[in-house]
C-alpha cells in the first residue's frame, strides 16, 4: 500500500479538548488515522466526527477488557484513549480507516484501537463504523471530554489507489 | 475554569489555529463522552453478572442441585 503522510500533529502542553485536520484533498483514494491518545482525566473513548458531523453515525464494537469479553452499538464513533489512572506516560494505540471518504456514497469506517495499562484491566477495541452521509470528507475532528494529555499525537495519512481506481498500489 | 481549545490544522495550507469551543460543542462532547462511560460500565455489569451466574450453575450442578432457566441457559449450547 502506498500511504502519503498528510499531517502530524502532537499536542502541547496544557492539551487540547479537539483536533480537526481541514481542507483534506480529494486526490487519496482512503484516509488512514493513526493515533497515540491518552486523555488528562478519566476518559477512555474520544470521537471522530467526519466533516465536524455529530449525527448519522452508528457502530458495533467488539471488545475485551482484560477480564472480559463484550459487544456494543451505538450511534458514536468511538475510539480508546488511555486514562489518566492508567501507567504514566502510557498512551493509547488507535489506528482508524476510512475508504472511499470522497465518495458520494455513505462512509464506512474501521478501527482498531487499544488502551495501554500496565494492570488488570486494559481495553481492546475493533469498531465497524457507519456515517451514513454522502458528502465527500473534507475534515476530520477527533474530540474529547476534559483534554488529550500532551505529547498525544495523530497522524493522518492519504491512500493511494491504482491506475484502474481500484487496485492499491505498494 | 478555562474553556476548552481545539487545535486546526489546515492540510492544504499546514496553519495551525487554536480556537475555543463553542458552547453547543462542549455540551455535545460531555454527552458523548458519558454515554461512552456508561456504555463501558454497562459492559463491565453484564460481564460480571454472567460470571456472577455461570459460578452459580457449576456450584448447583457440582451439589446436585436444580438449575434455573437462566444458569441453565449459561451451559447448554
Amino acid at each position: 500500500m502506498k500511504k502519503t503522510l498528510i499531517e502530524h500533529i502532537e499536542v502541547g502542553s496544557g492539551g487540547a479538548s479537539s483536533i480537526e485536520f481541514t481542507s483534506i484533498s480529494s486526490e487519496f483514494a482512503d484516509l488512514y488515522l493513526v493515533c497515540s491518545v491518552r486523555n488528562d482525566s478519566g476518559n477512555l473513548t474520544f470521537n471522530i466526527n467526519p466533516n465536524g458531523s455529530t449525527t448519522n453515525k452508528t457502530r458495533i464494537n467488539l471488545q475485551g477488557s482484560g477480564s472480559s469479553v463484550s459487544s456494543a452499538s451505538g450511534t458514536d464513533i468511538t475510539p480508546l484513549q488511555s486514562s489518566s489512572s492508567y501507567t504514566s506516560n502510557a498512551f493509547a494505540s488507535t489506528f482508524v480507516y476510512i475508504p472511499n471518504y470522497a465518495s458520494s456514497n455513505n462512509k464506512s469506517i474501521s478501527i482498531d484501537t487499544v488502551t495501554e495499562n500496565n494492570g488488570t484491566t486494559s481495553y481492546q477495541r475493533l469498531q465497524a463504523a457507519l456515517w451514513s452521509d454522502t458528502t465527500a470528507i473534507s475534515s476530520l475532528e477527533c474530540s474529547t471530554a476534559s483534554n488529550f494529555a500532551q505529547f498525544s499525537s495523530f497522524t493522518l495519512y492519504g491512500v493511494s489507489s491504482g491506475s484502474d481506481g481500484t487496485t492499491t498500489v505498494s | 475554569m478555562t474553556t476548552p481549545t481545539k487545535l486546526i490544522v489546515n492540510c492544504a495550507t499546514g496553519e495551525r489555529t487554536v480556537v475555543e469551543l463553542t458552547a453547543d460543542e462542549i455540551t455535545a462532547r460531555d454527552a458523548m463522552a458519558a454515554q461512552a462511560a456508561q456504555e463501558l460500565a454497562d459492559a463491565e455489569a453484564a460481564a460480571e453478572a454472567l460470571a456472577t451466574l455461570k459460578a452459580s450453575a457449576r456450584a448447583k450442578l457440582v451439589a446436585g442441585e436444580a438449575l434455573t432457566e437462566e444458569e441453565a441457559a449459561t451451559i447448554v449450547i
